[in-house]
């Protein structure tokens, strides 16, 4: 059988050569100017030459005057954001996650992708306008990159990295940069979003690297091949906020197509678009019927991790820290795929491709085990819990990653441990290796004291899938769920055909072995039948 | 002496078989819907149940019909004379060539047995075939109707549905062996096909 899986292999290794070819001239042809009424090219503070970022945004804010205070708002700005059902503070400021755990104290690092420059440590003035960075998101030159360790700053000089390698990197050329300024593409969101948890593909499983120039049979609605959308096709907004969140999804869309003027006019779900019974009239009637318990990712986004590259599954710190004679972490690597297994900055690995997702209700309630919530080391650490059940009118059944892991916590205080790892300092886990020194200096960036005990505990985080659309052919099958090893086997309170039973399966057998009887009998009464003919002669 | 008698009337004999093609193909469907077995495929298995349904569906009201205009209804109604005396039949004089104790006339097409089984199937599992059926088909309209709010979940009604299936199937096979109990083996079978029985 032609699986999806090889032709994958083969339509990601013919783009990838065809990419490569095309890369430029696709650049060159990004129309985005065309429907532009203005050309930057031919604005005298676009000019240049730029020292740095700030004078670019600078640049920018001279005609776009209210786009900074806009983007203040917005959670790409402050990594903050309110829950709605909890009142809490999620976001990336808040959140402890199992990748690299947080951004406290390691800002320099996981700054680099936020919008803006300079956020370095605790002390980031989120009030300042020339600070917001603008062309990493208006770039359609495709050369601007923020410098992985510089709190959010591309490079302004040639600089060495990685260090001691000898490849010099050259600083992108801002004034070209701020010329060409046009709408978001799916490479300036993909700089940061494909690369989510320090490379390409590693964090959500449903977006990477693949989705810049996807085939068809990756995404439908991404691909050239089809209707080449950006993602701000779909991830819409007014004023720089940008619509579609984890942190309080529309789970479930029952508005129905949204028409400007009428609606809220938001794009984010499929409904938007597909409305609520989007299978059309030729098709299977029965599927329409679906939608009132499966989200539409369930059936659309067969597997994740569809693009050639395998999204990080498994982060076990508790493993990390063995160095060579030299004093330098050791790596393994995975010696057919070369996906690194071990790193001694970091643990265990484990990676997985074409991976399907896991199932759960969800009624776009998200609950988050934060700093300060009991942890006590015996069981498995939900870092995020989706709420939802099926008596809940909001809530259908959603594709999730769920990556597992585990990481360190304060054993005395009983809580998830914020750990120090980046940074030329004495207590950087990368650097020192000594987890009580590292986990004290990231608790005491938050403020909060280490017990001076600390362990490892498994913890998992969930991941709403909804990136990687199939064509409808390549959708779930029926019989992936109705079948008794169904991919929805253990949601609740669902009856399935083909999977369900009744009474344990006692009700079939019962009837099984009343039909068999029944058959047994009426062949025995005919056996008898004929034996008494024969007799009789 | 064999005397032909015409039994089964044209509609009849095409209701019947084409109720026993329909059945058949949706015993086979069906089973396969609850997954006991995978051979057509699921959605196969469900379009083929689905339209199939629909068609025994429109027979069934033909068939009504016609029970009701041309009184065949009351073939159905329930006997006690000579039910031991099949019974009795059934158990140990066939084996010996006894005399079989009903007779066959146009107004009295079934035994007194076949009075109840056929009986059975019309009142109790078509009716529950039927509910559940539609029920099933219409899921999605429960809420409008107000049934969501009474409780009924699609378990209830997939389990009517498997109870009455099972029903159909064991009464099938028992209904497919009795026709083999004419003075020949295939005497019932073709007098379905011809209409006529040979009675003596």
């Amino acid at each position: 059988m032609f699986s999806l899986k090889q032709a994958a292999r083969w339509a990601v290794a013919g783009m990838a050569g065809y990419a490569l070819l095309a890369a430029g001239a696709a650049v060159a042809a990004t129309p985005n100017t065309k429907t532009s009424t203005a050309d930057h090219s031919k604005f005298s503070q676009l000019k240049g030459p730029f020292p740095d970022g700030p004078s670019v945004t600078r640049a920018c804010l001279d005609c776009h005057n209210d786009a900074a205070s806009q983007i203040h708002k917005t959670k790409h700005w402050t990594w903050d954001v309110v829950n709605p059902a909890t009142g809490r503070n999620l976001g990336k400021k808040n959140i402890i996650n199992n990748f690299c755990g947080t951004i406290q104290s390691n800002e320099p690092r996981c700054t680099s992708c936020h919008i803006g420059y300079g956020w370095k440590d605790g002390n980031f003035d989120f009030a300042s306008k020339e600070n917001v960075d603008c062309v990493v998101c208006h770039d359609t030159t495709n050369t601007y990159r923020k410098f992985p360790v510089s709190a959010g700053h591309p490079l302004y000089k040639p600089t060495e990295w990685p260090k001691g390698s000898g490849r010099i990197i050259p600083p992108p050329d801002l004034a070209k940069i701020a010329q060409g300024v046009g709408k978001t593409t799916r490479n300036t969101c993909g700089v940061c979003h494909f690369n989510g948890g320090g490379a390409n593909a590693v964090k959500h499983g449903d977006l990477d690297q693949s989705l810049i120039n996807p085939p068809k049979f990756l995404d439908v609605h991404m691909s050239p091949d089809r209707l080449d959308f950006s993602c701000s096709s779909c991830h819409g907004g007014d004023a720089h906020a940008i619509q579609g969140s984890r942190y309080s999804t529309i789970a479930k869309d029952m508005s129905g197509i949204d028409v400007v003027g009428r609606t809220d006019g938001s794009r984010a779900t499929c409904e938007s678009c597909h409305g609520t019974t989007p299978h059309k009239d030729t098709a299977n009637p029965k599927l329409n019927d679906h939608t009132d318990v499966l989200a539409c990712p369930t059936c659309h986004v067969p597997e994740f991790a569809r693009g050639g590259t395998a999204t990080k599954m498994w982060w076990d710190w508790s493993t990390a820290g063995r160095l060579n004679e030299k004093g330098k972490p050791l790596t393994v690597h995975d010696e057919k795929t070369g996906y690194e297994l071990y790193s001694g900055m970091k643990g265990d690995f484990k990676w997985g491709e074409f991976v399907q997702p896991e199932y759960r209700w969800y009624n776009g309630t998200v609950k988050y085990t934060l700093l300060g919530d009991e942890v006590t080391g015996d069981q498995v650490v939900k870092i995020n819990t989706f709420e939802g059940g099926p008596d809940d009118p909001d809530a259908r059944i959603w594709p999730f990653k769920v990556m597992r892991g585990k990481q360190p916590y304060d054993k005395g205080n009983k809580t998830l441990a914020l750990v120090h790892t980046f940074g030329n300092d004495d207590s950087a886990y990368w650097g020192n290796y000594d987890w009580p020194k590292a986990i004290a200096a990231g608790m005491k960036s938050a403020g909060k004291d280490f017990s001076g005990e600390y362990g490892f505990v498994q913890t998992e985080m969930a991941w709403p899938i909804t990136h990687m659309v199939a064509p409808k052919e390549d959708a779930v099958a029926c019989v992936a769920c109705h079948s008794a090893d169904s991919r929805l086997k253990g949601v609740p309170g669902l009856y399935i055909p083909g999977l369900s039973r009744f009474w344990g399966g006692w009700l079939d057998m019962l009837f099984w072995l009343a039909a068999l009887g029944s058959l047994a009998g009426v062949l025995g009464h005919g056996a008898l039948r004929y034996y008494m003919s024969k007799k009789e002669g | 002496m064999v005397e032909r008698i015409y039994i089964f009337k044209r509609f009849e004999r095409f209701w019947h078989w084409t109720q026993a093609a329909l059945i058949i193909t949706m015993l086979i469907t069906g089973f396969e819907i609850h997954g006991s077995y995978h051979w057509l495929g699921f959605e196969t298995a469900q379009e083929t149940h689905t339209t199939a349904a629909w068609l025994l569906i429109g027979l069934w009201v033909f068939a009504i019909f016609w029970h009701f205009t041309t009184g065949e209804w009351k073939q159905y109604i329930p006997t006690t004379d000579k039910l031991v005396a099949m019974a009795k039949y059934y158990l140990t004089g066939i084996f010996s060539h006894a005399e079989h104790p009903f007779r066959q006339t146009q107004l009295r097409k079934h035994n007194p047995l076949q009075r109840l089984a056929y009986l059975f199937v019309k009142l109790m599992i078509n009716p529950l075939i039927w509910i559940s059926g539609l029920l099933y088909l219409y899921y999605p309209s429960w809420d409008a109707w107000g049934l969501s709010s009474l409780g009924l979940t699609l378990g209830i009604v997939a389990f009517f549905h498997l109870v009455a299936a099972f029903l159909m199937l064991i009464f099938f096979i028992v209904h497919v062996y009795f026709a083999t109990t004419g003075h020949t083996p295939m005497a019932h079978i073709k007098a379905m096909i011809t209409g006529y029985e040979e009675v003596e």
